[in-house]
């Protein structure tokens, strides 16, 4: 080797030791900042508010976003909304790193399993001295399981906009062609087996059952089942929090899905799915039956995907007695910034108010819906009791487009909604092996894998404890 | 006067000295200026885009966070609690296998293709762009052109096993937890595939600046092909052939996107290819509220001593020994 070409390899090893060292890291950590506070010195405010929806994705829900935003600065001439256009609303990685970095907007959506993450990071404004029912007039009838999302003690950080349980959605014309009667959807889980077979035979591509393994959602789903047979994953009970799903309800659910996978040939081939690929076979007709809420429907196979809203109904969760114990619930909010000023929180506050908690206004003006030929009627959200959700209902009731009749095994199961559990998405993701391996092995030892994501999650909620 | 002389001299050459070192640092300022403009610029972001980075992440390994927002000293709790998770131990034992295989795959299937090349007489430049062009895919659209491929359903290699009556596979989904696993085998040809054609090229470009006449010589002395790669083709090429050796197995312990994209950010049945970048990302984005970031950076410093000290002991190890 020559002199040069030596003294190179002597330079290149050095420049090498110092990309290996780079390349060994991984995300690199943000420094904290957070944006000024927009509002005016002459009483203007502008209140930057996440979640509107965009003209590509969503292209009416977008036109009556803007519409909304339009009545509302009309009515308060000193407030600007400054629209923060995503689909989806939230992506787990970015949310906790615009967390991190404290980059939210003012007023920011967030999962209700989402507040401790916020308030571990610091980033949730108290707007309890401004939430009354002055300011909200709803107050007093929301839903307390959806107050207690966005409150820690008696300090509250947000407000509610949607809630949710879960059910069974079919396709209703699969089980007319499958020799099934559409009306009566299956509540059992051997009943599922033998309606998903069916479906399944016609042939053409064409599933009886779907689910998730992949994503958080196989493990969001087991914890939904879990629900349903009147179990819960986590037994809050203990300190620390232990896993509470290795038992004979766990075993029931994996045997039943393993049952329709591999001995009925109801499912499809293809696993490791995550959310969005079902409502997409869904909308297809390729698939007759998995369970999600009913915003499933109205959010994404219709619009979105083009699905045919007078195929669907919704029946209850599966359960081993045919009346489901309970369901998972979950839902969204508006967290208020850290940064907000109180001009900011007021008028979020009003904002909120205006677009997501008044009978006939904003998510809640089914006439517009109607008009704009959007689908109305769905049981989603059931955000308030009282007046207020006596008005919602008959409101939605008078603009109903779809067959209110084909929701009504779903509704009138009247499934009681249990929040999700202790660290829900680490335990999802903990709970996604077990699925993939239930859906894709055709000899899996079940026993031990509930054992090992029980003691994984024993693990987890001790470590959160500690 | 001598005295005066001699008293006077010592005065005069440090002045003589001064003018002389100010008349040479001028112009060398001058005449590198341009040099260190662009050092500045590195400097500064390597400044803070690599070592502020790193120095942070440090930090963060030994810190947890603390409800209202920032941090406190944590102590070594980030690591023993890593150590404590029973995938850790996996993720290292996938990403030693993805290695292992990458480096069977992906470290001489370039070699051998660019010495193909290196032969060939007609169609060269052709063939080049054409093994070329999977890099300039950009990853994640190939490799959900790999989804696509191995799907079972509708996916192209189940088409030709089935056509050639052989059990068909799930690839990616394929259950197994042995060190060379099926759906480690999907996840690194889909890699190699994708990243053959940088190496290939550098390959070739080490290939061609070999002396035609040492191979004359080699022929001359009756030397046959394997004689020629052997004792010219690899002995010319050592330097680069060790550097990217060094690179590719620091790059392959960072396998991540390839995985997570042929599995849906899952990993695999029973966790079969969930690697330690993988395991990193999870803990700082998939599991909210009960891990964080600190944990992520503790495994972020581990994974880079690791390699620190693996890129260490291959410097000295194949060092030019004189």
């Amino acid at each position: 080797m020559s002199r040069q070409l030596y003294q190179l390899a002597g330079f290149r090893k050095g420049a090498a030791v110092i990309a290996v060292a780079c390349l060994g890291l991984g995300a690199a950590a943000c420094s904290s900042s957070s944006s000024a506070p927009s509002s005016g010195g002459t009483g203007n405010v502008t209140v930057s508010v996440d979640c509107a929806p965009p003209a590509a994705e969503n292209p009416v829900q977008h036109k009556e976003w803007v519409e909304d935003v339009t009545t509302f600065e009309k009515a308060n001439p000193n407030i600007t909304i400054d629209s923060v256009y995503n689909y989806p609303c939230e992506v787990p990685a970015t949310f906790t790193a615009m967390l991190r970095a404290g980059t939210e907007p003012d007023v920011f959506y967030s999962y209700f399993t989402d507040l401790p993450q916020v308030l571990l990071a610091g980033q949730a404004a108290d707007i309890t001295q401004y939430v009354n029912s002055k300011t909200v007039p709803t107050l007093n009838d929301i839903v307390p399981s959806s107050m207690k999302a966005v409150t820690a003690g008696t300090t509250i950080y947000g407000l509610p906009t949607v809630n949710y349980t879960q059910g069974l959605i079919y396709n209703r014309s699969l089980f007319s062609q499958a020799g099934l009667n559409p009306n009566d959807p299956p509540t059992t889980w051997a009943q599922v087996e033998t309606d998903a077979t069916a479906i399944a035979k016609l042939g053409h591509g064409i599933e009886g059952w779907g689910d998730y393994s992949a994503g958080n959602n196989g493990g969001w789903h087991f914890s939904s089942y879990m629900d349903a047979l009147g179990g819960s994953m986590v037994n809050n009970n203990a300190t620390p929090p232990t896993a509470n799903f290795d038992n004979s309800d766990g075993m029931a659910i994996l045997e039943a899905l393993h049952t329709l996978r591999f001995t009925d040939h109801a499912m499809s081939a293809t696993q490791g799915l995550a959310w969005g690929t079902l409502q997409q076979q869904f909308a297809a007709g390729k698939l007759g039956m998995y369970i999600a809420a009913p915003d499933d429907i109205y959010n994404v196979i219709v619009p979105t995907d083009k699905g045919n809203v007078n195929d669907i109904g919704m029946g209850p969760l599966p359960s081993l007695t045919g009346t489901p114990a309970g369901s998972l619930s979950g839902g969204n909010d508006y967290i208020f910034a850290k940064h907000d000023t109180p001009a900011q929180i007021e008028a979020g506050i009003k904002w909120i108010d205006f677009e997501d908690l008044t009978p006939g206004l904003g998510q809640f003006n089914f006439a517009r819906m109607k008009a704009d030929g959007l689908p109305v009627g769905f049981p989603e959200p059931e955000l308030f009791d009282g007046a207020a959700g006596a008005a919602i209902n008959a409101l939605r009731a008078k603009y109903a487009t779809i067959n209110t009749s084909y929701y009504a095994p779903f509704v009138n199961a009247n499934e009681a909604g249990d929040g999700e559990p202790t660290d829900a998405q680490a335990v999802y993701k903990t709970l996604d092996p077990v699925m993939l391996a239930v859906l894709t092995e055709p000899n899996v030892n079940m026993s031990d894998l509930l054992k090992t994501a029980a003691a994984n999650v024993n693990t987890i909620l001790a470590n959160s404890a500690g | 006067m001598a005295g005066v002389a001699t008293l006077r001299k010592p005065r005069a050459e440090p002045r003589a000295a001064r003018t002389r070192s100010a008349g040479r640092l001028g112009p060398k300022v001058r005449r590198n200026l341009s040099a260190h403009g662009f050092l500045i610029g590195a400097v500064l972001c390597f400044t803070f885009f690599s070592w502020y980075p790193i120095v942070r992440e440090v930090i963060m390994s030994f810190q947890k966070a603390v409800l209202g927002g920032g941090y406190a000293w944590a102590g070594w709790t980030n690591y023993i609690r890593i150590f404590r998770d029973p995938t850790f131990w996996l993720a290292w034992r996938n990403t030693l296998e993805f290695t292992v295989l990458a480096l069977v795959f992906g470290y001489a299937a370039p070699f051998f293709v660019a010495l193909l090349l290196n032969e060939l007489r007609h169609a060269r430049g052709y063939l080049r762009i054409l093994v070329y062009l999977p890099v300039m895919l950009p990853p994640a659209s190939a490799l959900l052109l790999f989804a696509y491929f191995y799907n079972p359903q509708y996916g192209l290699f189940d088409e030709i096993l089935r056509l050639v009556h052989l059990p068909a596979s799930q690839w990616v989904f394929q259950p197994g937890s042995g060190f060379i696993s099926v759906a480690m085998v999907s996840v690194v040809i889909a890699s190699t595939w994708m990243n053959m054609g940088a190496a290939t090229l550098i390959y070739l470009a080490a290939l061609q600046n070999i002396p035609g006449e040492l191979y004359e010589a080699a022929e001359l002395d009756g030397a046959g092909l394997w004689r020629r790669i052997r004792h010219v083709t690899i002995p010319q090429t050592r330097l680069i052939l060790l550097m990217l050796l060094m690179l590719q197995i620091v790059a392959t312990m960072q396998m991540f996107v390839e995985s997570f994209v042929l599995t849906n950010g899952g990993g695999g049945v029973g966790d079969n290819t969930l690697s330690v970048v993988m395991l990193i990302y999870q803990y700082a984005f998939a599991m909210s509220g009960a891990s964080n970031y600190n944990s992520a950076s503790a495994l972020g410093v581990m994974l880079m001593l690791v390699l620190a000290v693996f890129s260490g002991g291959f410097l000295w190890a194949t060092r030019e020994r004189r």
